[in-house]
């Protein structure tokens, strides 16, 4: 992309003209329905974003260095063939995806920094970014400010709507309650024990999760723990979880602490068949790192698993698979972070434009039919209904899915009785 | 929360608590000698400590991939190979940087921090480039999983032992290393006085190499073992490094004997204060006390008397 630039605006100017002119003997033969595809720049673009007859800009804001890289690869990748992919079947309103890719290096700061460039400078049409909450709470501002637009692919704590942000990931309660229920009612569930990362995520779902089981499950939180991000040893809470003994322990650890956590579970002898463990923070991508049978026997509550059948998912995995290479897991987030370039897609379409103010009121009740965790719809609140389900982890890093919400569940990022 | 239980499971808690706290306790001092031996020895403050550890980390998971595909029926032995090679590959490293950016800093101390914060930078991209940005699973022997039943209620992890054992080793090994062999006295001589130490005839140069050499190797093999209890990634060297340095302060910089007794209070305070506070507050009042202990006796707890 950079090579382009470096031609100066007399060349590519010329050789713009040349290509209209040799091309004019071409028009006159195509048929009048090809027009019809690529309505006119002036018209889908009122407000100076970066479109041409044939292109539209859309910005990648991910961290690809830094502690976050290990999450973030994820997202790039399925948004890159996201794009791709409707590069391949046409583009967005007759127009090619042009990708300006920006590194927010695990810093949040350089969040929005990047953000502000690609809105600024690159004036992106929309941007596929952010995947921490601090990365999103940094970056925000500044889509708020250059009324840019987000897709924000994380599962995350709620609280939030902002105009400018689609969230393709689940909010908390989505992810949480039905999970609860189903430990409730499968496992008998009586008593929850909580281990989380000591920082916004964990302990806001860690309140939704113990306020829903006092008032609406009766039953009882016998432990709360949190250490800070980064924290290796919990010999000392494995040995006080053998002492409370809770039919559930309920973890939201990230990060490094993730793998060490379930090392020393495992090797203080607990086992995960018999103990029953709900996470909602291990993804395909974090068994990697924590190695399958460390954790096998552990259930986890996402929306998306790889093994999900469905033909959607088929096929997204066999594509995502040919163009990253075959032993690539996709974890819940990736899944999500693929469905941000389709959503914004249609949203243009039905919108006519590529300005952000019709593509979001455009936005509400947006349908995604082809999406691998089966269906989704944009709610007015800007997140999605989706399904959730609870899958049980494998000793071969993939998860067998052992519940499935029967209806989609309704986002709802200010949940009431629950702050 | 102690009422409802009975005196034998209480005994038994606190049997597995006091084993969880030893473990710690093992962890921390294999994390920090290596240090001890740079920082408290040649007083480099090297910031690429948990890079030089996790340079071990992902050797010994080469080997495991090695050894799975190419040797299956040794797999129950890798974990010395990876070890041992982790000790060279790390120390090979650690001599390198010695030669190339170290040994023209000697004379400005701080300036060591920041060339070895890049280092640290350009190791973990390296390691990003080379190995992924995911963290990498590194498969165990069956021997070193699971927990041994001493009693009915009493559970002590394998790789816990495992950790001890290797840290006992190790220690016990740099111990005599320092101050029983002509090398040791050599290094304690240049870190001394090392005009006079060069006056005498010993080549301070060669000593300052193998010093580093040395302590970033004994780096890759904690990071080697820490494979059995953490995580594998390129910047998992990061977890380490603030307990690392806080430990060889506390314990007084140029005393090994002060990095143990560092290590043994810390983590028994650490442990025991995770069981019965939560494990945020539990960190926070162990810096506390740290400080404290610090503003106190700023030279840390063991010191050598030097004249100087």
């Amino acid at each position: 992309m950079a090579a382009d630039n470096e031609h100066g605006p007399h060349s590519a100017l010329r050789r713009k003209l040349l290509m209209g002119l040799a091309s004019i003997p071409a028009m006159a033969m195509m048929p009048r329905s090809a027009f019809a595809a690529a309505p006119p720049t002036s018209a889908v673009n009122t407000t100076g974003l970066a479109v041409t007859d044939t292109e539209v800009t859309v910005g990648i804001l991910h961290s690809a260095t830094g502690t976050m890289a290990i999450s973030e690869t994820g997202s790039i990748q399925a948004e890159k063939l996201a794009i791709a992919q409707i590069n391949e079947a046409g583009g967005v309103l007759g127009r090619k995806i042009k990708v300006i890719q920006e590194d927010g290096a695990s810093d949040w700061p350089t969040f929005a920094e990047k953000a502000k460039k690609l809105l600024v400078n690159d004036h992106c049409a929309a941007v596929m970014g952010c995947w921490t909450s601090a990365s999103r709470k940094a970056a925000l501002p500044v889509f708020e400010q250059y009324n840019g637009l987000l897709y924000y692919p994380t599962f995350y704590e709620g609280l939030e709507q902002s105009k400018n942000v689609i969230y393709t990931g689940q909010e908390a309660t989505q992810q949480i309650l039905e999970s609860l229920n189903w430990v409730t009612k499968e496992k008998g569930a009586k008593t929850f024990f909580f281990i989380g990362s000591d920082y916004i995520w964990p302990r806001t779902s860690n309140k939704i999760a113990r306020k829903h089981i006092e008032n609406v499950l009766k039953t009882k939180v016998v432990g709360e723990e949190y250490f800070p991000l980064g924290h290796t040893q919990f010999n000392s809470v494995i040995n006080k979880i053998k002492l409370t003994k809770p039919d559930v322990i309920f973890t939201d650890v990230v990060g490094g602490s993730n793998v060490a956590f379930y090392k020393q579970l495992k090797a203080a002898g607990i086992d995960l068949s018999k103990q029953t463990l709900l996470t909602i923070s291990v993804t395909e991508d974090e068994i990697d790192g924590i190695g399958g049978d460390n954790i096998a026997g552990a259930y986890s509550c996402m929306k998306y698993f790889q093994s999900l059948k469905n033909a959607n998912n088929e096929k997204f995995v066999a594509a995502f698979h040919k163009m990253w290479g075959e032993k690539t897991v996709i974890g819940d987030v990736t899944q999500a972070a693929y469905l941000g370039p389709f959503l914004w897609k249609m949203a243009c379409e039905k919108a006519g434009s590529f300005d952000v103010d019709k593509v979001v009121a455009a936005s509400a009740d947006i349908e995604f039919k082809e999406a691998p965790e089966g269906y989704v719809k944009i709610h007015p609140n800007h997140h999605l209904w989706s399904k959730t389900r609870v899958a049980k982890a494998l000793p071969s890093g993939q998860f067998e899915i052992v519940y499935e919400s029967p209806a989609l569940i309704e986002p709802n990022p200010f949940p009431k009785g629950y702050q | 929360m102690l009422g409802d239980y009975s005196l034998g499971d209480l005994g038994a808690i606190f049997a597995m608590q006091g084993f969880a706290g030893l473990i710690l306790f093992s962890v921390y001092v294999l994390m920090a000698l290596g240090l001890a031996v740079i920082f408290g020895q040649m007083g480099v403050i090297n910031m690429a400590h948990g890079e030089f550890m996790i340079l071990g980390a992902y050797v010994t998971y080469l080997c495991s991939t090695f050894f799975q595909t190419h040797l299956p029926g040794l797999f129950g032995i890798y974990f010395f190979v990876a070890m041992i090679l982790a000790f060279l590959a790390s120390g090979a490293l650690g001599m390198i940087v010695e030669w190339t950016l170290i040994r023209h800093l000697y004379k400005r101390p701080l300036d060591t921090l920041l060339a070895t914060w890049g280092l640290s930078l350009i190791l973990q991209q390296s390691y990003r480039t080379i190995f992924g940005a995911r963290e990498v699973g590194v498969e165990l022997p069956s021997w070193l999983i699971g927990s041994v039943q001493v009693t009915d209620t009493i559970e002590v992890p394998i790789n816990g032992l495992f950790v001890m054992a290797i840290t006992t080793l190790i220690t016990v090994g740099v111990g005599l290393l320092m101050y029983r062999s002509r090398f040791g006295q050599q290094v304690r001589a240049v870190m001394q006085n090392r005009p006079m130490a060069g006056a005498v005839g010993i080549d301070t140069e060669k000593v300052d190499r193998y010093t580093f050499g040395l302590g970033c190797g004994i780096a890759g093999v904690a990071g080697s073992a820490f494979t059995m209890i953490g995580s594998t990634g390129p910047t998992s060297g990061q977890l380490y490094i603030v307990d690392t340095f806080l430990i060889v302060v506390f314990g007084g910089a140029a005393s090994l004997l002060g990095t143990i007794a560092s290590a043994f209070s810390i983590s028994q305070t650490q442990s025991t204060l995770e069981f019965f506070l939560s494990g945020s507050t539990a960190k926070v009042l162990t810096l506390l006390a740290v400080v404290g202990i610090l503003m106190v006796r700023p030279q840390g707890l063991f010191t050598l008397k030097v004249r100087r």
